[in-house]
């Protein structure tokens, strides 16, 4: 009996340990990153580099506000583009869900796994073959199109949550099924409705490879939608390419603010949401 | 056809999930102002009854509804017949209490006007507190109505469902087991009300407990596989059933 016990005891630590050594491994990347980013970006960081324009190449000084202001902009023409559209299907999806939805359901599905470079591609042979020129315009298009499957997919989630029998609730009170959605169903699945647009934000923020494609770079502040726009991942990727070591220092600090900000993203959606998402 | 003693009337309902038939041709008729309580055994029809008396069987996945069911004479599934309208006149309290958690106990009582199109804040206020009065909840919430409708103990959930149900100004309530998520003192209180509400409304009840059909219905219906086998007084239903089906069910021999 004695035995039997030993045996499963030990059995029992041997499986733990390989649980905490696959944690630790798991974590070593993730860590290192951060490590290194973090203290590689420490030098440049300071006022001028979040408030200033590029410098001259080769000269020191100057900063990269252009691309943290062309981020923002472009992410959040895409936001207002693709987070309605993405809620909208999800809603359809969950709430009405006709002979359509498995078909919408698939293309959601496929559209999620698709590289993000064919999805540049396809706006750089529209969009910016039509217009003759990069544009942040179509950057913001080629991340709205990866924002969609998102963002619908967690709507059509979080939306089916909701327990059927409030639906019912108000239903009986004679309230019309659309004022019901409104009202009731999204008011009800709103914290995992943010929590998921949030996440398709933090996740189109650092692409790279579609907006190189469509919205290029600048060397300005942002100017029109019409034109090109300066952006974190593409300035990290210009510069960390560059001969100039003051330049790759500045890619670091570049990639620095870009994580913070998606860190940033997580754990607000961690606090704002995270105890009633999982209820 | 229509007689005016009667409030609501079904002829020969029939219901559906998908080819599954619940309800085989019930004829049944609903007194005004009166409790008719609809008693049987699990599975035998009752809540699918009356889901179809305000059109909500049709909600379900693949459910199907045939037959007529008169309120005041007219055919709630008649072609021009609106199921909004009619899930106003005929109202509905749910198994288990079901507060909106994103509205405060106020919201809830007045959800069905204001979701229906109705800010007036006097009147929303006035119809609040009535409703919460006539379920008996006033007292208990007056000094917290901007508080969670989730926050409020189970038996006062139900009781605000109650009052919600009576805020949009229905003439029949539908309850379908009302009681069976409620302790005994709650549950008492749901069956004063019932008695209390039978003045000014009908009420058609579902419930699984024989003693509470007894104490709160003046009418009761007993259903066995989707069919009603029979139909009249409690009283006699009680103590004098004339089918030895529903003899057998009262007395506890099967069910």
């Amino acid at each position: 009996m004695k035995d039997i016990t030993n045996k499963r005891y030990l059995k029992d630590r041997i499986y733990i340990s390989f649980c905490y050594g696959a944690l630790a491994i798991a974590l070593v990347p993730l860590l290192s990153i951060l490590f290194v980013t973090t203290s590689k970006a420490l030098p440049v960081l300071n006022a001028q580099f979040v408030t200033q324009l590029p410098a001259a190449a080769g000269s020191s000084g100057g900063g990269i506000a252009n691309a943290i202001q062309g981020t923002a902009i472009m992410v959040g023409v895409a936001s207002v583009v693709g987070i309605p559209i993405g809620v909208l299907s999800g809603v359809y999806l969950s709430e009405y869900g006709g002979r359509l939805s498995d078909l919408v359901r698939f293309f959601n599905e496929v559209l999620t796994g698709f590289p993000s470079i064919v999805v540049g591609l396809f706006v750089w042979g529209t969009i910016v073959m039509a217009l003759h020129h990069f544009a942040a315009i179509a950057g913001s298009i080629a991340l709205s199109i990866l924002m969609i499957p998102v963002v619908s997919r967690t709507t059509e989630e979080s939306l089916k949550l909701v327990p059927k029998s409030l639906r019912e609730a108000s239903l009986a009170l004679g309230i019309p099924k659309w004022r019901t959605t409104l009202s009731i169903v999204l008011s009800v699945g709103r914290s995992g409705l943010m929590t998921g647009a949030i996440l398709a934000v933090s996740r189109v923020a650092g692409e790279t490879a579609p907006i190189l494609l469509t919205s290029l770079s600048s060397s300005f502040w942002f100017s029109s939608l019409d034109q090109p726009v300066a952006t974190l991942p593409i300035t990290i990727y210009y510069y960390a390419i560059s001969p100039f070591v003051d330049l790759q220092n500045k890619a670091w600090g570049a990639a620095f603010l870009l994580i913070a900000f998606l860190l940033g993203m997580s754990i607000t959606v961690r606090i704002a949401f995270g105890r009633r998402t999982s209820a | 056809m229509s007689d005016l003693a009667y409030k609501m009337q079904t002829i020969k309902l029939s219901a559906w999930y998908g080819p599954r038939q619940v309800l085989h041709d019930v004829d049944l008729v609903i007194k005004r102002n009166s409790v008719t309580a609809i008693i049987g055994p699990s599975g035998c029809g009752k809540t699918t009854l009356i889901r179809a008396l305000n059109r909500m069987h049709e909600l379900s996945i693949d459910g199907r509804v045939a037959g007529k069911v008169l309120l005041d004479g007219s055919d709630i599934y008649a072609s021009e017949a609106d199921p909004a309208d009619v899930r106003r006149r005929v109202s509905m309290v749910f198994q288990r209490p079901n507060p909106f958690p994103n509205m405060s106990v106020f919201d809830n009582v007045v959800a069905g006007l204001k979701l229906n199109g109705i800010h007036d804040h006097r009147r929303l206020k006035e119809t609040a507190e009535i409703c919460l009065r006539k379920a008996y909840l006033w007292e208990e919430v007056k000094d917290s109505l901007q508080k969670s409708g989730a926050s409020l103990s189970g038996g006062q959930q139900q009781r605000l469902c109650i009052a919600r149900a009576l805020a949009v100004g229905p003439e029949v309530i539908l309850m379908d087991e009302p009681c069976s998520a409620l302790d005994p003192t709650a549950t008492a209180k749901i069956e004063e009300l019932i008695r209390e509400l039978s003045d000014a409304y009908t009420i058609v009840i579902v419930t699984h407990n024989m003693q509470q059909a007894a104490r709160v219905s003046d009418f009761a219906a007993f259903m066995y596989l989707g069919r009603l086998i029979e139909y009249g007084d409690t009283r006699q239903i009680f103590e004098r059933p004339t089918m030895e089906l529903t003899e057998k069910y009262i007395t506890g021999r099967f069910g």
